[in-house]
């Protein structure tokens, strides 16, 4: 069953057409509630008139900052006291500092009607000049704090003395946009405060429910456990979706103010300007190079654009920057100085590979400088660079998401040999050296890249079993559409031997389990899949325990399979799992000695992550009269440690490197001078299509299993991702014959166009030639 | 998202659709496909109180050869252009174009009279109609006038229509058989993008998408093909007495550059059709 | 005019009014203001939420749908717009609960992760295949282009539509 391509138990609803995403769910007498979101990038907030949409039929009130009595929101991840003045308020009380800040909330008794009155709220704004750029020295914030919410310094070793003593020294500026996640189901939330109760249901929830009702239960001032979060279907995360938004907060205070249900639903204007941007870093960095290439020292200084506020993710991305940075490569001395900048723009969050998409692409085009300054191709700096299989475990002496950064396992060059033989690279590089001979502008690129995975401290599941003989998988972490429930159930039916038919996992709800962290940073499948292994092995042995008493046998004898338990060959034997729970009543259960019901609990905890790793390659082409760039064929090769679910796996890697195509050629967000953000809907951020999406071949390999979990399975969510611009940059500066042309992701036309006509400069021999 | 309140009024004719716009005036707009309209007004950005809607005059589409000229109702979807076997024939410009709109589920909707009168310079049908020397009548309270594509388009989403004036059909002369060669180029960042440049070329009459606030002949192109340039040659014209915008698509630098590359791309096809 | 929509008052809004809807089959009866759009009156007048609301511009192809037969974005078509007309939702398109081929292709060739955009792509894919567009990779390619995935498994999509067209062709 682990290890089998076992179709999705989880597809028919979606299918349907009866899926259950936040828009989807409805409750009588709800409210409908609309945002009034600030026009102007940065300003003081004089005055909020909502006489207007008062007086509209339908609406029920209209809110601003000095009705509420809440405080910002708070921190889920890595935060830094230094941060808390940034964070973000539910509603803008004095400044404004973004397009599309949240400044009032209409209610009204249907959607229509509440964007109705919305448009009528009048706001009184002195608009001041905005901040845009996060290389512009720090600028005020408030009172007492400036724009650089957070200066990260880290390193190891004597990075002085490596640059003293190196024979090459290279450095470059590199820059990756600002883009991000952008799920195709925008967000939405529905809350019910039950006045007589007191408990309040908050459907739409994703990701990390459990933490996210910590962060509100604490905003309303109520005990968590009357707090029930809700995970339905989740139209995607990608980072973005379900942390904790002020809308969140919104609807939760709207409805124990009306004492009724109270539902918003983000349009997709609203989506672009109000959920987590990210990405938007640029990077100075060196290398120290010894005359035979290799990496004494890298010395980095980003700058990261963080927008208005810090928000749930605090320092994540700037500290997994820093640390991931290094990657697959030795690098016996490191410094890092990150600055976290506040601009007006909207705030930034996670996408999936955080951190490690900028960091990567920063890293990689230094490899390739260096190869390109000592005349080596690139992929024998990597090799003579890389971390060895001997050296594993290898420890970095720094500390990524609270976690001692220790790689646990992997033999990078076995992948690349590996990659090169079955992508048959060397052919391809003949096929396309061909090409250019001809005059196309075509030439692959290659990056390396060590991701991280399966961050703890922990994952709770638990399995019971009915008197039918049906399982309940029950686990608190998330599911936004990785096949999450599939992974768990093949876990589950292997170690017990059942049909896949039989289980049922229900996740993302608060109330059926008392601990879970969540579904971000590819842990999964790491963290709730080895509970659900652990929990299913004690379920196991309850079985058995159990069953031994019914048999009047010894344990010892006895094997769980197809769904029974049964007397080592004596077929005949059988009890079955529904026999044996309906056999575990409480009082027959104690005089068995044993807890009532065919229910046990697994937690898997850890204080280390996984490092799973890989290699892309981008091949393109570049039309050279319009400076366009087609990707004709991305391969992806990762080591996953084990393939739970090698389809899926494959899902994952291919919708990662799409997503990391759209960052490197067509996502982004831009703004004009005055701040005012252009890229507002789907005609202006641009996804990739399936028109832009090349063929991906993927190789997935199981050659350095973890040692931190019993599965040794490594995360599979974001390798697609994580060194894709890299590979794309390098593949555009082959096909242009342009060592080192692309600093700047994503890579528009028109830059592609000047780099063509730059080689053409190049290449011409008299000078002033035309 | 979601527009401001609008009463909806259903014209079942074309004289019912006139008769409706004397009766609201300025503040009606005629829905077609609507694929144009919606967008604009979902942002409010457009807020009509009156919108006449024109699904049902069947009576608008249809496409049939007339005396030298093709007439295309202006309610024709881009879908029927695209598979009418007659435009293949005899206008494969404009049976290309039409296909090259949007995407298959805006085609099924999209009207070409809906996408001219709109008149968005980074739309593909107006530069193809004036690239194809069209006519375009009007219906109005005072019967019906004819207006050359040259003059139709007066700027972004303005038009020579009057208020109470309804496009009713285009009538397009049949290329002469000297000028059969046709091309149509468009530069996109995705596939179904609006163009960031395209061009739009019948024999020897070039025209350019989004290269100005309208729809544009490139003369300078042309009057150089006059002169028996090559068409590397004539394309060296392709931005002459353009105003290209400066938007986040492209500089206007860029826009004359992508101009001079397809111009001479479709010259270079035209030639080989 | 056809004698149907004629006969329909030709006069409505800008408050709700009656509207009366053929939705698989069925007609029905609804109170709408004319700007309420296909896509809302389906989701949120008629209960009828498998079409789905991406970006509401007409760009992503969520909310696809079929009226007369053909496949339109709901969400730039006026519900009232489509009175007299035959509107299919992904609702519609599995007869008595057995799966339509295409429902089943997309389990078998793992052709969606979060399953948001699916009936969009589903409702697209099926009436592809009755347009005669998916004869090869490259026609499928283009005349998809209308469907955006953000998880990407267009891959997938491609397999599932070839295997339904070869099984179509295979009989």
């Amino acid at each position: 069953m682990i290890g089998k391509p076992l179709r999705r138990v989880e597809d028919l609803p979606l299918l349907l057409g009866t899926g259950r995403f936040a828009a989807d769910i409805s409750l009588p007498g709800q409210a409908h509630l609309r945002v009034v979101r600030s026009p102007v990038p940065h300003g003081m907030l004089r005055g909020v008139d909502g006489r207007k949409a008062l007086s509209m039929p339908g609406v029920i009130g209209v809110w601003s900052a000095a009705d509420l009595d809440l405080g910002p929101i708070g921190f889920r991840m890595v935060a830094f006291p230094g941060m808390l003045p940034y964070r973000q308020p539910v509603l803008a009380a004095e400044r404004v500092r973004y397009v599309g800040e949240p400044v009032a909330i209409v209610l009204a008794d249907d959607p229509y009607r509440a964007e109705d009155a919305a448009d009528l709220v009048e706001l009184d704004i002195e608009s001041l000049p905005p901040v845009l750029d996060q290389l512009q020295e720090p600028a005020q914030f408030d009172d007492q704090n400036d724009t650089e919410a957070l200066l990260h310094e880290d390193g190891y070793g004597d990075v002085g003395a490596a640059f003293a003593a190196a024979p090459h020294v290279v450095e470059l500026t590199v820059t990756v946009g600002r883009h991000t996640g952008v799920p195709l189901e925008c967000r939405g939330a529905l809350a019910d405060y039950r006045p007589g109760a007191g408990t309040l249901d908050f459907y739409g929830a994703a990701k990390v429910p459990h933490q996210n009702r910590l962060l509100l239960a604490g905003l309303l001032g109520l005990p968590p456990q009357l707090v029930v979060l809700r995970e339905a279907h989740v139209g995607g995360g990608f980072g973005v979706r379900g942390e904790v938004y002020p809308e969140d907060v919104l609807v939760c205070w709207a409805s124990r103010l009306l004492g009724r249900p109270v539902k918003w639903i983000e349009d997709r204007n609203e989506h672009l300007l109000a959920a987590n941007h990210s990405r938007d870093q640029v990077h100075r960095i060196r290398a120290a190079v010894l005359a035979d290439g290799y990496i004494t020292a890298i010395d980095d200084e980003f700058w990261l654009d963080q927008g208005a506020y810090v928000r749930t993710h605090a320092a994540a991305v700037p500290t997994l920057t820093a640390s991931m940075l290094p990657g697959p490569y030795q690098i016996p001395a490191y410094r890092v100085r990150g600055h976290v900048r506040l601009t007006n723009k909207t705030p930034a969050g996670t996408y999936r590979a955080p951190g490690r998409y900028e960091g990567t692409f920063a890293r990689e085009r230094l490899i390739d400088a260096v190869a390109s300054s000592l005349g080596k191709p690139a992929m024998e700096i990597r090799l003579s660079n890389f971390i060895s299989p001997d050296q594993m475990p290898y420890a970095r002496p720094m500390s990524a998401l609270g976690t001692d950064l220790e790689y646990d396992s992997g033999d990078y060059a076995l992948l690349v040999g590996k990659a090169q033989a079955r992508f048959g690279l060397a052919e391809l590089e003949h096929g396309l050296a061909a090409r250019r001979a001809l005059g196309e502008a075509v030439g692959m690129g290659c990056a390396f890249f060590v991701e991280k995975s399966g961050l703890g401290p922990y994952e709770a599941v638990r399995i019971s079993v009915d008197q039918s003989g049906h399982i309940d998988i029950i686990t608190g972490a998330g599911s936004m559409g990785q096949g999450f429930e599939t992974v768990i159930t093949q876990i589950c039916a292997q170690e017990l031997g059942v049909r896949p038919e039989t289980i049922r996992v229900l996740h993302g709800q608060t109330d059926q389990i008392e601990h879970a962290m969540g579904a971000f940073a590819s842990r999964l499948t790491v963290m709730a899949g080895s509970a659900t292994l652990i929990a299913a092995q004690a379920l196991r042995e309850k079985a058995l325990a159990a069953a031994a008493r019914m048999l009047e046998a010894s344990p010892r004898d006895l094997e769980l399979s197809d769904g029974a338990v049964r007397v080592a060959g004596d077929p005949d034997t059988g009890i079955s799992l529904a026999q044996i729970s309906e056999a575990l009543r409480p009082d027959q259960a104690a005089r068995w000695g044993l807890e009532p019901s065919l229910t046990a609990d697994g937690w898997h905890t850890t204080d280390h992550m996984c490092y799973p790793y890989g290699l892309h390659i981008a091949v393109v082409r570049v039309d050279a009269g319009t400076g366009q760039v087609i990707a004709e064929r991305l391969l992806v090769a990762y080591d996953v440690g084990r393939a739970v679910n090698p389809m899926l796996v494959e899902g994952q890697i291919v919708g990662g490197a799409a997503q990391g195509l759209g960052g490197a050629l067509l996502e982004e967000f831009r703004y004009d001078d005055a701040g005012h953000p252009q890229c507002t809907t789907f005609m202006d951020y641009l996804l990739p299509t399936r028109a832009e999406m090349p063929p991906v071949d993927v190789l997935i390999t199981e050659d350095a299993p973890s040692p931190r979990n019993p599965l040794g399975v490594k995360g599979a969510g974001e390798g697609g991702t994580t060194a894709m611009g890299a590979a794309i940059a390098a593949a555009i500066d082959a096909a242009l014959g342009v060592p080192l042309g692309v600093k700047e992701l994503p890579v528009h036309p028109e830059a592609a166009l000047r780099l063509a006509k730059a080689a053409r400069r190049e290449s011409t021999s008299e000078p002033g030639g035309a | 998202m979601i527009p401001a309140p609008f009463s909806y009024r259903r014209a079942g004719s074309v004289a019912e659709a006139l008769d409706l716009c004397t009766e609201y005036g300025e503040d009606a707009k005629f829905l077609a496909g609507g694929h144009s309209l919606l967008p604009l007004m979902k942002l409010r950005l457009a807020m009509p109180e009156v919108l006449i809607d024109l699904g049902p005059v069947r009576e608008l589409s249809y496409v049939r050869e007339e005396d030298g000229h093709i007439a295309i109702g202006a309610l024709t979807r881009h879908h029927d252009l695209e598979h009418s076997e007659m435009l293949a024939r005899v206008l494969p410009l404009l049976a290309h174009a039409a296909g090259q709109v949007g995407d298959p589920q805006v085609r099924h909707r999209g009207t070409i009279g809906g996408s001219l009168a709109h008149s968005d310079p980074a739309s593909d049908l107006p530069a193809t109609v004036l690239a194809l020397d069209a006519t375009l009548v009007a219906r109005g309270p005072a019967g019906s006038r004819e207006i050359a594509a040259a003059d139709f388009f007066q700027g972004l989403f303005e038009t020579e229509l009057e208020p109470d004036e309804l496009l009713t059909e285009i009538r397009v002369p049949v290329p002469a058989a000297g000028a059969a060669g046709w091309s149509f180029q468009k530069f996109t960042k995705r596939a179904i993008d609006w163009a960031i440049v395209g061009v739009a070329v019948q024999g020897s009459a070039v025209a350019l998408v989004n290269m100005a606030g309208t729809p544009v002949r490139a003369a300078g192109v042309e009057a150089a093909l006059a002169g028996g340039a090559t068409p590397a040659e004539a394309a060296a014209h392709a931005a002459e007495g353009t105003s290209p915008a400066d938007d986040i698509n492209a500089s206007p630098a860029y826009r004359e550059h992508l101009a001079r590359v397809l111009v001479e791309r479709a010259l270079l096809e035209a030639q080989s059709v | 005019m056809d004698g149907e929509i004629a006969a329909l008052p030709a006069e409505r809004g800008p408050s709700a009014q009656a509207v009366t809807l053929t939705i698989n089959g069925e007609p029905r009866p609804l109170r709408i203001e004319p700007r309420v759009s296909l896509l809302d009156a389906l989701r949120e007048h008629l209960g009828l939420t498998g079409s789905k609301k991406g970006c509401d511009q007409g760009t992503c192809g969520a909310c696809t749908v079929w009226v007369d037969g053909r496949r339109a974005l709901a969400c730039l078509t006026l519900a009232v717009t489509c009175e007299g007309h035959e509107v299919t939702t992904i609702e519609g398109l599995s007869a008595g609960g057995e799966l339509h081929p295409m429902q089943a292709a997309f389990i078998d060739k793992d052709a969606f992760q979060c399953g948001y955009c699916t009936p969009g792509q589903i409702m697209s894919a099926v009436a592809l295949l009755d347009e005669g567009h998916a004869a090869d990779d490259g026609q499928i390619r283009e005349w998809m282009s209308g469907n955006i995935c953000r998880c990407a498994a267009y891959p997938n999509i491609r397999a599932a539509i070839r295997a339904v067209r070869d099984a179509a062709g295979g009989e």
